[in-house]
């Protein structure tokens, strides 16, 4: 290879106390190259980035930039070089406008505009205060802020985690174009459809250490997981399963029944059962409805109209306790609102049920540990750092919270998108482990943001477009494309092109995101 | 429009507050004119400057609690330091006090910052230790103050073309405590610096990542926190003719006020008119209660308990009036 990497960092060694996060990291980029950055949970992906940006510090390593040894001890530092991240959460001060926050950065103010226009938000005001701004344009936002600047290298973490499809498009597109322009971008991402569509190259992180770099080209996906994972693993899909394991649906009166449920503006008149066994896929974008239809069937916030049954007889909840109660908990996407970040792994998964409000008085240990190293062994939580949940990495994170209700011996569970953001590893497990309770009789309800969950998890799959339910398919038939179409309010069997309209639309997608 | 009153709505609600309390103290007492306002403004200033200390830590997301300590300090060193000294040595005793405001509030920041000892505990361990510092420089009140200081917020200033009646309604000390809050506050707003004591306070992790030098920001938010503080001290002194090295009931009375002044104790949110003015309210009720002869005791129970009302109120007022899913 005959050009010199723009950025060029060897040997790049990080350690937490006894714990190494990095032992022997390398990452060189090209310019003009889109380089994805790819591992496991707990890889190192993310401390890579914040050495690289100047975020923390390295114990060991060489970075060149152009060639030049540089010391980034400061974001600051690696702003200069001409290095700029989007880390996953947003990075706007919530309590700023939005031009404030560009004053911060020093951010010329008319190329920002110029980008969050080319990125699908026609109508931003820029004195609307970051903290009133929904989640995925904030992280629209973001991206723009670093274009805004002309970076040499632009580091994406997640960039379309919280994005809603129409959006999601448009950054593609714009990073593509980045890479065209000369610029190099390091892409850090999950989903092998974007890095297949958008990347050159692929950096792949194990254990800390890099452990290969491949050309992206047709069918590298099965050598990039076998080397995040270090192991062979068979791209199993659980939706196909065997017919008896799906037959449990039928018959009974069903677990949960939700008719003509109201919810201010945000539901409209949704109707649906779930039954004992199944699991039921819940598909919309961003901001349809989907997150107060779970808040309401949580018990955290009271529907305004619309019924609630639960076996067969009316609930009414004005807390989540009466929620749990009926044995319905809820596993939110976002794992902080979920756990208690600085206790145990063990008092976690207690939680709900030595803590239940009508439980007072001495918790009873030993029944509480034997359930607790039940659950623990039964969904491979790694233990190694058990005393604190936020060392943890996410995927073990989540599955903890997942774990407390299986401890809980809850029979409904309502999983928010509890993919987002884990690794591919963690992903099967629990597709795996979310089957396994359907098998037992329980029932999940399931929402995603990921087309390829629905048929690898659910039997049935409701798809919410404006508050209403627009179209209910059995598994067979949820392809990506009739999901897509649905998820954008079409009617079944039309014959327009999604792609098409996803570029036709976005203004008005935008607003419905907000 | 909207967003005006949005943002500023609070302030614009304690403002209406206050007209509200003259009118009621007119009512009560009816001889109540421009003489008594001008005495009022003298009893406020030490407080809104305690005030101002205060609120510039909480913006950025800390707490002090050694502000009455460091007013008594730097109250009890301009003094004794003026004690007997000629008049124009004082022309030196003012930039000197302000300066050693300045450093111990630097003080405050940095050790919070190097130690990573959280604020709290801090800057209650600066209270004692400032506490024994004024007693060390004066055990007992006393030294003096340079008589043009004196003057400088006894009565009104004259303004050309102004009726004279007027004029009585713009008593010195008012005029001062506006100029010295300007001279620091307004070109803060302005600048990169502000703005960066309010992200640090909004959100840590993301001013850093803004690039903002988020070490440094805290200490000079702690340095300009003394600079008020010191002011606050010099106008014990200008005030009263000595120094007491006991500190007031400044500490209580500057949080009180920073939090029904619409500043969020979390940080990030707020800004100086809304506790200036929450001050001007908390000792305008405290005027009526006395001039109603209502028992002391029962004046601080009722002040306490205006307290969580307005901000209760306040707070209810903010979520009815957000619109339902903000758009961007």
């Amino acid at each position: 290879m005959t050009t010199n990497p723009l950025l060029d960092a060897t040997g790049v060694t990080k350690n937490y106390g006894a714990v190494a996060a990095l032992r022997n990291a390398s990452l060189s980029v090209l310019p003009g190259e889109v380089h994805a950055l790819m591992g496991a949970n707990g890889a190192g992906k993310s401390t890579l980035v914040k050495i690289l940006t100047g975020a923390i510090k390295a114990d060991a390593g060489r970075i060149l930039i152009r060639g030049q040894q540089l010391d980034v001890r400061s974001p600051a530092d690696a702003r200069r070089a001409g290095m700029l991240p989007v880390y996953q959460e947003p990075a706007l001060i919530p309590d700023l406008d939005v031009l404030s926050n560009l004053r911060l950065t020093g951010t010329p103010v008319e190329p920002f505009r110029a980008w969050v226009r080319e990125l699908g938000i026609p109508d931003l005001d820029i004195r609307e205060t970051a903290r009133h701004i929904p989640l995925a344009i904030l992280r629209v936002l973001d991206l723009a802020r670093a274009l805004a600047v002309e970076p040499d290298v632009l580091l994406l973490d997640e960039m379309t985690a919280a994005l809603p499809a129409n959006l999601a498009e448009k950054v593609l597109e714009v990073v593509r174009r980045q890479g065209d322009a000369g610029r190099s971008v390091i892409f850090i991402s999950h989903r092998f459809v974007e890095i297949s569509a958008l990347c050159d190259r692929a950096t792949v992180l194990r254990d800390g250490a890099t452990v290969g770099v491949v050309d992206i080209e047709p069918g590298i996906e099965e050598r990039i997981v076998e080397m995040m994972l270090g192991i062979r693993i068979e791209k199993t899909l659980v939706a196909a399963r065997a017919a008896n394991e799906v037959a449990v649906a039928g018959g009974g009166r069903p677990r949960l029944s939700v008719r003509n449920l109201q919810l201010g503006t945000k539901l409209n008149d949704v109707s649906f059962d779930l039954a004992n066994g199944e699991v039921v896929g819940v598909f919309a974008l961003e901001g349809q409805g989907q997150d107060e239809l779970f808040a309401a069937l949580a018990g955290s916030i009271r529907p305004t109209g619309g019924t609630i049954d639960v076996d067969g007889s009316p609930v009414k909840f004005s807390h989540p306790s009466d929620a749990i109660q009926a044995g319905i908990a809820y596993v939110p996407g976002d794992r902080a609102e979920a756990l208690a970040m600085q206790r145990s792994v063990r008092e976690n998964i207690a939680l709900p049920f030595s803590a239940a409000p009508r439980k007072w008085g001495p918790i009873r240990m030993r029944r509480e540990q034997v359930v607790v190293s039940g659950a623990i062994g039964r969904l491979q939580i790694d233990t190694r750092a058990q005393g604190e949940v936020q060392r943890l990495s996410g995927g073990n994170q989540q599955k903890v919270t997942i774990a407390r209700w299986i401890a809980a011996n809850a029979r409904t569970i309502l999983c928010f998108d509890p993919t987002r953001g884990i690794d591919v590893g963690t992903k099967q497990e629990i597709y795996k482990l979310l089957r396994e309770l359907a098998g037992q009789g329980k029932s999940v309800l399931f929402y995603t943001s990921e087309m390829e969950e629905v048929q690898r998890v659910c039997d049935r799959v409701i798809v919410i477009f404006g508050g209403r339910i627009v179209d209910t398919f059995p598994v067979e038939e949820a392809d990506e494309a009739a999901l897509m179409r649905a998820a954008y309010g079409l009617p079944r069997g039309a014959k327009a092109d999604v792609g098409i309209l996803a570029e036709v639309k976005p203004g008005s997608s935008a607003e419905a995101a907000s | 429009m909207s967003r005006f009153l949005r943002n500023q709505g609070w302030v614009a609600g304690l403002f209406a507050l206050l007209i509200f309390l003259f009118v009621v103290t007119k009512l009560i007492q009816p001889g109540y004119g421009s003489g008594d306002f001008g005495s009022l403004a003298r009893a406020v200033l030490p407080y809104a400057f305690a005030v101002a200390a205060q609120t510039v830590v909480v913006i950025a997301g800390g707490i002090d609690l050694s502000v009455a300590a460091m007013m008594a300090l730097t109250s009890v060193t301009a003094a004794s330091m003026m004690n007997g000294a000629s008049e124009e040595y004082a022309l030196f005793v003012v930039p000197f006090v302000l300066a050693m405001g300045l450093v111990l509030g630097a003080l405050n920041g940095a050790l919070i910052v190097v130690t990573r000892v959280p604020d709290i505990v801090v800057t209650l361990a600066m209270l004692f230790v400032l506490q024994g510092a004024a007693l060390l420089v004066l055990g007992a009140p006393g030294g003096a103050a340079a008589e043009w200081l004196k003057a400088s917020v006894i009565g009104t200033v004259p303004i050309p073309g102004l009726p004279d009646w007027a004029d009585a309604w713009v008593p010195k000390a008012l005029a001062l405590l506006v100029v010295c809050l300007c001279i620091v506050w307004i070109p803060l707003r302005r600048s990169r610096l502000g703005l960066s004591i309010y992200a640090i306070g909004s959100n840590e992790l993301a001013a850093f990542r803004s690039g903002v030098p988020v070490a440094r920001t805290r200490i000079v938010a702690y340095a300009l926190s003394g600079l008020f503080a010191a002011m606050g001290g010099l106008s014990l002194t200008i005030s009263t003719g000595i120094g007491a090295p006991i500190p007031g009931p400044y500490l209580l009375a500057s949080v009180a006020a920073v939090v029904l002044g619409g500043v969020a104790l979390g940080g990030g949110k707020g800004g100086l008119l809304g506790p200036i003015i929450a001050v001007f309210v908390l000792r305008l009720v405290r005027t009526d209660l006395t001039l109603l002869a209502i028992d002391p005791n029962v004046t601080a129970i009722i002040e306490g308990a205006i307290m969580v009302a307005v901000v209760m109120f306040g707070a209810f007022i903010t979520i009815r009036g957000r619109p339902l899913g903000a758009t961007p």
